[in-house]
């Protein structure tokens, strides 16, 4: 087991993604200092920078995209008032950075994998991919909003089979909840879907695989203040209806072993 | 510098505790600190059966704040005494147990589990949360049950000092530390939450399912510092102030005001060693501010003329 730190790291590069209709939406943030030489695709860490003082008072959470010794990488949407600071970091501006936090993805070498992805939900399959030692064993099927420069989907590409599905209206739901259903249909028997992105997404990936007997992973996204385990803040209810943490029992849950 | 502190004959190594409900049950801060370097860690709040807590959202961040309404979800006692406790350095660090119940015949009872344990050091009788509807708050706002609740532990605690966690949510909160004395308290705690709310303008709804829930964060300091002023005031108990302490220099204003012990809340959430830093940058900040030990710096406050 990976032992968790609080460090300082800096900001090294904050880059905005894509054309979208909003600029400035979407970024990669890449922070250096000592960052991570043991984690898993999957988990997350908790980031607040130095000049939020006490007006801001939680971290936020965010995928690992990738890590190593000289830093870490993550990806964001401006969704709120941390995302809009966040967004508003310089390169040399410090950062509080706790983790690796979660459990992170199954990895199974020999099994055909499914990654299911919504919007910035992609972000922890860069890691996974980068990770994963039969990359030919992967598949990826990205749902999105905005235009496909807005996220690091051209990296992806470059690394294994990707098919992305454009949801321009609320119209073109049924199409894209049809043809994530019959994806994951596809990996039944012995194949693994994992997936990530929001809540509605992750509902309909974890019925279809329950209705198609297709082993599959959730990684869920809540509202954390400490993302350790301590503030309660975050709970999910899990295959029997008792209440677990997002932050330490998951983020990556069985679809089985919780309810959405 | 010496900071021992002594609580109701409680020793503690320094004056930093942190509070109920924001550092769970000390093992998961574990990988970020030595939890022997803490005074004492006050558990999360526990019941005599496992609680679910309320529905979710739970959490609301409020400038320089939060709201929660957590409802005491815990794994009930009987998982804390065998799977926590004995996980914990309880011979070096004050582990405090904090009771919540639903009566004040089941206060009693769990206080008779809990001071059987020797790994407990004290107790701390939440009789102040806003969240959930017995309990809690009700016991809270009246002195008369205040006491009741207070004699009932106090009868089945055995050796171990009973602290009386009190509410802000109140007009006059020396009536409820004089209550919680008379019937036998140790100590004090001051305060927990503040009762508060909020909505989202646009979706129309409140931000917590529970639609109020309690408030904490660096936004209460002033209110606690008056309510831990006046308890000191008030009675001839420790009490533990508590509420929107961020720093060090925070430690030191309820240090000035009477406080004998400080906790640290909502800042376990600002950083996961945030408690293990207040701890060692202590005696360097009292003496900046030109104390010379602990003691003398304690109730030290110059008042107008």
């Amino acid at each position: 087991m990976t032992r968790r730190t609080c460090r300082e790291l800096t900001v090294g590069e904050l880059t905005p993604l894509g054309q979208s209709e909003r600029p400035g939406e979407f970024y990669r943030l890449r922070l250096l200092g000592p960052g991570f030489d043991d984690w898993k695709p999957g988990q997350f860490v908790m980031l607040r920078p130095s000049c939020w003082d006490l007006e801001l008072l939680w971290g936020r959470p965010f995928s690992l995209a990738g890590a190593d010794e000289e830093g870490i990488s993550v990806f964001f949407q401006v969704v709120g008032r941390g995302t809009k600071r966040l967004a508003g970091l310089a390169p040399g501006d410090r950062v509080s950075v706790w983790g690796p936090l979660g459990n992170g993805f199954a990895l199974e070498s020999d099994t055909r994998t499914l990654l299911l992805a919504g919007g910035v939900g992609l972000a922890p399959f860069l890691g996974y991919a980068a990770a994963h030692p039969a990359p030919g064993k992967l598949e990826l099927l990205f749902a999105h909003r905005l235009p496909l420069s807005c996220y690091p989907y051209a990296e992806m590409a470059a690394r294994l089979r990707v098919e992305a599905i454009h949801e321009a209206t609320p119209a073109d739901l049924p199409r894209i909840i049809a043809g994530i259903t019959e994806k994951i249909a596809e990996y039944a028997p012995d194949g693994l879907v994992l997936a990530c992105g929001p809540t509605p997404f992750l509902r309909t990936v974890r019925q279809a695989a329950l209705d198609h007997g297709v082993r599959a992973q959730v990684s869920l996204e809540n509202r954390m203040a400490c993302g350790v385990g301590a503030c309660l803040g975050c709970v999910c209810r899990d295959g029997l209806g008792h209440h677990v943490q997002v932050c330490t029992q998951g983020p990556v849950f069985w679809a089985g072993d919780v309810q959405l | 510098m010496d900071l021992t502190t002594t609580i109701a004959g409680l020793r503690l190594k320094n004056p930093v505790l942190t509070a109920s409900g924001t550092f769970g049950f000390g093992l998961e801060f574990e990988d970020y600190g030595d939890l022997r370097e803490l005074g004492g860690i006050v558990v999360k709040g526990l019941s005599l059966k496992p609680r679910e807590g309320n529905p979710m959202p739970r959490l609301a961040e409020t400038p320089c704040g939060m709201l929660n309404a957590i409802g005491i979800q815990n794994p009930g006692v009987e998982c804390f005494l065998k799977e926590k406790l004995p996980r914990l350095p309880w011979r070096e660090t004050a582990i405090i147990a904090n009771l919540y119940a639903c009566g004040v015949e089941e206060f009693g009872e769990l206080a008779g589990v809990l001071s059987a344990e020797e790994g407990v050091a004290a107790l701390e009788v939440n009789v102040s949360c806003p969240n959930v509807k017995e309990g809690g708050a009700a016991f809270g706002q009246d002195p008369v049950q205040i006491g009741r609740v207070t004699e009932s532990v106090k009868r089945r605690a055995g050796s171990k000092p009973v602290i009386v966690k009190l509410s802000p949510n109140v007009t006059d909160i020396t009536a409820c530390a004089r209550a919680a004395e008379s019937a036998g308290a140790d100590a004090l705690s001051a305060v927990n939450t503040l009762l508060g709310m909020a909505v989202d303008a646009r979706t129309r709804r409140p931000r917590l399912a529970n639609v109020v829930g309690g408030l904490s964060g660096p936004a209460i300091k002033p209110v606690a510092l008056r309510c831990v002023f006046q308890c000191v005031r008030a009675v001839g108990i420790p009490v533990i102030g508590l509420g929107g302490i961020a720093s060090a220099d925070d430690a030191l204003e309820f240090l000035l005001v009477g406080a004998t012990a400080i906790q640290v809340g909502t800042a376990n959430f600002l950083r996961p060693d945030f408690a293990f830093g207040l701890a060692r940058e202590l005696p360097e900040a009292l003496a900046s501010a030109g104390a010379s030990n602990l003691s003398e710096y304690r109730g030290g406050l110059i008042l107008p003329d």
